[in-house]
């Protein structure tokens, strides 16, 4: 039997896209099916899952609200630092620095990758713990200066551990940014400070989205930064849901916690596209 | 504006290097107030770099660029009182139309009345006839219509002078001929300067008033479209304004007769040297070709090898034995159809001495 040109070109579209749908079939739809389920049921006595239909877990989520408040202040905030920080990175890199030594310095900006974060982090918790600052500044007459287990401490972890994933889409937005429109503005009577509000930076908006998009949801199911450098006292819904699944066994709990940040998520990446379009007049945004 | 200057642009030995590389080699011109200059010459030759020096965009390495008669060293781009329309618009794609045009106004201080700024924005619109257009996206607008934002954008901040970076030469040939018409016209109008910015001769020739022929970094000839296209100054010129035919040739008898390679000899008219080898240089329009031989004092016999039909005219190449092949452009004014001449026919070529140019051999390029 013939096959006709258009048949071809559907079977092979689905077999392009078979793989990677199959394996996000299996182990993100499933779960996150299996986790829905969970939400609804109740803890078996022994711990774990009990068939259920109730919404007792989703009413108890108050008694995680800590949880919920540390991560939903500290992951924006957090990627606000982030993006402080990392802007006026970006704007050397693509706009400043010589081509000759931009991939050199691009590539400088990835290397902390090549280390594990847990290593990375766990050495922060030496500088900022007894040992660490607070202990220099002992020697010089401040005393009792506690650094590890704040929010502070937290934070710098965050901007330290989230800062290349900030700088890569604002660098990539600012890269590409038609040098052009910048000697236009300039040409027109512009000066340096009002190209940079009125043209750079607007232009630069569905960079900056993209990387607070990204970096603001990471966050949101960070575990090992709030872990070892907010000990048990800065916590997040990362920590809760590993303490209910491992600890205490209560997986409708977590799980109920769990879909909670999901729809979470999806409400702040719906709002920060509206956001990004407006700014960026056009539907040709690019979100993570 | 008062000053004490004619003229609106000056460059007085102006060297520009990039680097190791010289991008253009002691510039001198004058632009009179109100003139059309174009800058005309292939890529590379320096006029983009001449352009934007007078922008602001570059600043020379040597030499002084004065605009209205003040030295415009070390002065950045946006305290210059001229605006550019940049090659492929460069309009900003998160404003409207409007916005697009009120953004120079509004970098104006002391701040102009917002009244002022939509007055000054729509009068610009209308000037380049884009009236109903202040709220479009410029994504929804033709190249056309986005080379008419340019201009408007450029020209509502009322410059001394206005630069055109190949402006023309993203849109179609129908369109691109409409726009030199109403750059002219707009030109009159505003009656201020404007300094063009082209490799295509017929848009030069077509549009400024003076031409400024440029290869390799230098001027090469600086005249009206006219005199650059009726008198070269040099190979370069006549090969680059327009169709040339060249004829290697030896001036004789002390510069009174050319020898050409085909033993044939000629008077010799419009020397630019006085003995030697030498290149005639003769346009394809002031070739006559004819069935029957001609009273030219240049006449030669040859072979008709390809015609090109052009609708009001046809061009002929014609291979000439000891000479070379030549192309003749034949107006088709008051002949016949059938009187179009086959490739393949034997044709009498014949020109008046007085029409070439001759120049030294060893310019050839």
């Amino acid at each position: 039997m013939a096959t006709s040109p258009e048949t071809k070109k559907r079977l092979v579209t689905a077999a392009l896209l078979a793989p990677a749908s199959l394996w996000l079939f299996v182990f993100l739809v499933l779960p996150f099916i299996a986790i829905v389920v969970f939400a609804f049921g109740e803890r078996a006595p022994e711990g774990g899952y009990q068939p259920s239909f109730t919404l007792e877990q989703f009413a108890n989520l108050g008694a995680r609200a800590a949880a919920f408040k540390n991560t939903l202040l500290l992951a924006p905030v957090g990627a606000f630092l982030c993006l402080v920080v990392a802007y006026p990175v970006a704007y050397y890199l693509a706009v400043k620095a010589s081509p000759r030594y931009r991939l050199v310095l691009v590539s400088l900006v990835v290397v902390p990758f090549w280390t594990s974060l847990l290593v990375r982090v766990y050495a922060w918790m030496y500088i900022l713990g007894a040992r660490g600052i607070p202990h220099l500044l002992e020697m010089i007459g401040i005393e009792n200066v506690r650094l590890l287990n704040t929010p502070g401490a937290v934070l710098l972890g965050i901007v330290y551990g989230y800062l290349p994933l900030m700088i890569m889409p604002i660098y990539v937005s600012l890269e590409k940014l038609d040098r052009r429109l910048l000697e236009a503005s300039a040409d027109l009577g512009a000066k340096p400070l009002s190209t940079f509000f009125g043209i750079t930076l607007p232009l630069s908006l569905p960079g900056v989205m993209t990387g607070v998009a990204l970096v603001t949801i990471l966050l949101l199911g960070e575990y090992l930064i709030p872990q070892l450098l907010g000990g048990g006292k800065v916590f997040f819904i990362g920590n809760a849901l590993v303490d209910l699944f491992l600890q205490s066994r209560n997986w409708p709990f977590g799980s109920a916690i769990a879909v909670t940040l999901v729809v979470v998520v999806v409400f702040i990446l719906l709002i920060a596209m509206r956001i990004a379009w407006r700014f960026a007049g056009t539907r040709q945004v690019d979100l993570v | 504006m008062t000053s004490a200057s004619t003229n609106d642009i000056e460059f007085r030995s102006v060297t520009k290097n990039y680097g190791a590389v010289t991008a253009v080699t002691d510039i001198n011109l004058t632009v009179p107030k109100g003139a059309f200059l174009a800058l005309l010459g292939p890529s590379g030759c320096g006029k983009t770099t001449c352009l934007r020096m007078i922008g602001g965009f570059e600043q020379p390495s040597e030499g002084t660029v004065l605009i209205d008669g003040r030295e415009m060293n070390g002065i950045p781009a946006y305290r210059r009182p001229v605006n550019m329309v940049f090659q492929h618009y460069a309009l900003f794609p998160h404003f409207d139309v409007e916005q697009n045009v009120a953004y120079g106004l509004k970098q104006m201080r002391p701040k102009l009345p917002s009244a002022e700024i939509s007055r000054r924005v729509a009068e610009a619109l209308e000037m380049v006839r884009l009236g109903g257009f202040a709220k479009r996206r410029i994504h929804e607008m033709s190249g056309g219509q986005q080379q008419r934002v340019a201009l408007a954008r450029a020209i509502v901040n009322r410059p001394s002078v206005l630069l055109l970076d190949e402006p023309l030469a993203a849109l179609d040939k129908k369109l691109r001929s409409a726009m030199q018409i109403e750059l002219q016209t707009l030109q009159r109008e505003l009656g201020i300067t404007f300094v063009l910015v082209t490799h295509d001769q017929e848009e030069a020739l077509s549009m400024a008033d003076v031409v400024c022929v440029m290869s390799a970094g230098r001027i090469r000839q600086l005249g009206s479209p006219q005199e650059v296209y009726d008198r070269p100054a040099d190979l370069f010129v006549a090969d680059f304004v327009g169709k040339t035919n060249r004829i290697d040739a030896t001036l004789e008898a002390g510069g009174i007769t050319l020898r050409l390679r085909n033993g044939s000899a000629i008077p010799a008219a419009n020397r630019a040297v006085a003995s030697g080898d030498a290149i005639v240089a003769i346009r394809p329009e002031a070739i006559r070709l004819t069935r029957a031989a001609t009273a030219d004092l240049a006449s030669f016999q040859g072979t008709v090898t390809h015609r090109i039909f052009l609708g009001s005219s046809a061009e002929y190449a014609v291979s000439v034995p000891g000479l070379g092949d030549f192309l003749v452009t034949a107006d088709r004014r008051g002949l016949a159809d059938s009187e179009l001449v086959e490739p393949g026919e034997a044709v009498f070529l014949g020109f008046d001495p007085k029409a070439a140019h001759i120049f030294p051999a060893s310019s050839a390029a």
